[in-house]
């Protein structure tokens, strides 16, 4: 792996921004997560990695109580974030969402057009005023996904005509219209081809100037170029979790090796 | 390598260009099942030709009416005896008034034509419809002052008469018939010579109200129609949101648990419940427990209501599962609430199939005829429902209704007539579906 230049990357702030500890969660019966403990930092790009099954999606989908909607889904342990548990009655999950953006892994954008997928989440959260405003929210938007060069002259024309590439970048510009200061992504580039995945990968490093950015990834290459800390998953344990650069080259964990070096996963 | 032989080919293990058994089997099971499929399309396709085929046939003609047109003298001492022109007054003079006098002016119109005839008066004026003195009193009614001028009339000729230019009556029956006379045929035959008797397009078939079985050919569907038309107003009124709203709810919000699940097997359950027994309930319920009063267009429309809504929640509900999870998942990502994410996004995604399946059960309740039959919709009316709201109380018939108890009627002109309203029927029934298609095509949405 050519790719191992993470270590050499810093992490420029060590402001918690989200802890987690002692999760579990469960599927009915299913234990799924177990017990898991990590603190995502301020600006900076985390990335799980582990085998398909091993829960990093799960433990993503808990960072902003998308488990909700699944109805046999349980949450027990403490998510923090600011300092503040997710997990209180009286948090809507509603207002969560607004301030934990998420990525998925296929790109879904609403078929509607352009303008309007970018401008869905401040027209709902109100943070335009005027037509003038929510104009610039989308420019903006556009322009921190890279995508407001290719989109600039086809606004009112539907998102999903875009390429999967393009509306990947669509989806990433919807989620941070709404100004979130977490972003989490599900496997973002997994529908997409290399070159796309390149340009997403390069948007993830932008993006972390402002926000701190939780991404799923099943390429370990992929892990290693965009994040500055990895956590390996493996049958719903939290492995190890640290510096990319350390996890990649030194792996204290005899699981965590195998994985990366192709043994199992 | 420069010793190495032209290269040659291996020899087959066994030869693609020979079947082997089991291919052959394959084939010959595929080629029948291809003939069985395409006969059964053709049979399929037949059966309709057959069922249309026959109602046009039938009744088309129903379309056609043979008028006569002469001149009428409104003989004032027999109409207006005060000569006041007040047509309360003018009203004591019932039907039986108008006859002598449509009579007698047909009898001296054929006289002045120098058509020969060995009838007696009296049995050239029962060629004209018994329907048309009605119609020349309530014209007199309306508007007085025609009395005592000789004014050109185009009347209704009796079925009978009606019939023999339609085909349905000929000398040999009229022999048999007590209805008519083979003299009356020749003289219809002679007056259609001359111009005075002709058949045309008649709009009172759409439009006029129902006739007793004397006189079918002053039949018409005029309160038919209403009435249908009251009932899917009703229908579309009422089904349409508690039926999208149940869906939403039952899809969207509602916990999946024993409860619902129950609610779920139930609404497919009634949907497939026999409609006479809504009609049973609704006798039950909206007219004896309620009150409404009977053959009323709201009592029909509440029972189709209820025959309706499953069809409608089951199109709802699957038009909203096949809305992918990831539209959803978007909206609830971006912060959106339950009910912004469906009211946003799902819900005007399904409503290409929503509109389907609300067109599609209407139709379905414009066809029915059982439930109609107990809660009295089955009664003779002559009288138009008023307009809504009003109109929704009035006794009213509706289409298939109309079809059913014209079939019940002995004159054979009614089975023209019949089959007159089956197309009508059926024209709207077209209509609604190709509406149903037409939206589908226009709203659908690819993602």
């Amino acid at each position: 792996m050519n790719d191992m230049r993470a270590v050499e990357r810093d992490v420029d702030t060590n402001d918690l921004k989200i802890t987690a500890r002692g999760v579990d969660v469960f599927y009915g019966d299913t234990h799924a997560i177990k017990d898991v403990d990590v603190d995502i930092v301020d600006n900076t790009v985390t990335a799980f990695i582990g085998p398909s099954g091993c829960g990093k999606s799960t433990f993503l989908r808990c960072l902003n109580r998308m488990n909700d909607t699944i109805d046999v889904a349980r949450v027990e342990g403490s998510i923090m974030l600011d300092g503040e548990d997710i997990y209180d009655p009286k948090v809507d999950p509603v207002q969560l969402r607004a301030k934990v953006g998420m990525v998925f892994q296929k790109p879904n954008p609403f078929p509607k057009s352009i303008y309007d997928n970018v401008a869905y989440g401040p027209r709902i959260h109100g943070l335009a005023k005027d037509k003038a405003a929510l104009d610039e929210i989308v420019e903006k938007s556009l322009r921190r996904a890279a995508l407001w060069d290719e989109a600039k002259d086809r606004l009112d024309q539907p998102g999903t005509g875009l390429s999967g590439g393009q509306q990947q970048r669509l989806c990433i510009a919807r989620a941070v219209a709404t100004n979130p200061e977490v972003l989490l992504m599900d496997e973002p580039c997994s529908a997409l081809d290399p070159i796309a995945t390149a340009q997403i990968e390069e948007l993830i490093d932008e993006l972390r100037s402002r926000y701190s950015v939780v991404i799923v990834t099943h390429s370990m290459q992929q892990a290693a170029r965009v994040s500055q800390k990895t956590a390996f998953f493996h049958l719903g344990e939290l492995v190890e979790f640290g510096e990319t650069g350390h996890i990649f080259t030194n792996p204290s964990d005899p699981r965590t090796e195998s994985y990366i070096t192709g043994r199992i996963g | 390598m420069s010793d190495a032989t032209a290269p040659s080919p291996t020899a087959p293990t066994s030869s693609l260009l020979k079947q082997d058994d089991r291919t052959r089997r394959r084939n010959r099971a595929e080629t029948r099942f291809r003939a069985y499929g395409m006969a059964a399309v053709i049979v399929g396709i037949l059966a309709l030709v057959l069922l249309l085929t026959s109602i046009l046939s039938n009744g088309l003609s129903s379309f056609r009416q043979t008028f006569i047109t002469f001149p009428v003298t409104l003989a004032e001492e027999r109409l207006d005896p005060q000569g006041n022109r007040n047509p309360e007054e003018m009203a004591r003079v019932t039907t039986f008034g108008y006859a002598p006098l449509l009579g007698q002016s047909f009898v001296e119109h054929v006289q002045s034509m120098g058509i020969e005839t060995d009838l007696g008066p009296r049995e050239m004026a029962a060629m004209i419809s018994d329907e048309a003195p009605g119609q020349l009193r309530a014209m007199v009614l309306a508007n007085p002052d025609i009395v005592g001028e000789t004014i050109t009339l185009e009347l209704l000729a009796g079925g009978r008469i009606d019939g023999f230019f339609k085909g349905r009556v000929t000398m040999a029956s009229a022999e048999r018939d007590n209805n008519v006379s083979p003299e009356q045929l020749l003289l219809a035959e002679a007056l259609r010579e001359q111009g005075v008797m002709d058949t045309r397009f008649n709009w009172d078939f759409i439009t006029a109200p129902d006739a007793s079985g004397q006189r079918p050919e002053a039949a018409g569907l005029g309160v038919a129609i209403l009435g249908s038309f009251y009932m899917m107003i009703v229908v579309l009124v009422l089904a349409l949101p508690i039926g999208v709203a149940a869906s939403i709810y039952l899809e969207e919000f509602a916990p999946k648990n024993r409860f619902t699940d129950l609610i779920e097997v139930n609404i497919s359950n009634l949907a497939a419940v026999p409609s006479i027994v809504f009609g049973i309930l609704g006798l039950a319920i909206f007219i004896n427990f309620a009150g409404l009063p009977q053959s009323a267009p709201i009592v029909g429309g509440l029972v189709l209501t209820l025959m309706t809504l499953p069809t409608i929640i089951i199109a709802t509900r699957a038009s909203l599962r096949a809305v992918p999870p990831s539209i959803r998942s978007a909206a609830l990502g971006l912060g959106a609430s339950k009910m912004q994410s469906v009211f946003h996004h799902v819900l005007p995604l399904a409503a290409p199939g929503i509109l389907t399946g609300t067109i599609i059960g209407l139709a379905q309740a414009l066809g029915e005829t059982a439930p109609l039959l107990l809660i009295g919709m089955v009664a003779f009316v002559r009288e138009y429902p008023s307009a809504p709201p009003d109109g929704f109380f009035d006794p009213a018939s509706a289409l298939p209704v109309q079809v059913y108890n014209w079939t019940q009627r002995s004159d054979p002109a009614f089975v023209e007539r019949a089959s007159g309203a089956i197309i009508v029927l059926l024209v709207f029934l077209i209509f609604m579906n190709a509406v149903a298609i037409l939206l589908r095509r226009r709203f659908e949405r690819r993602w």
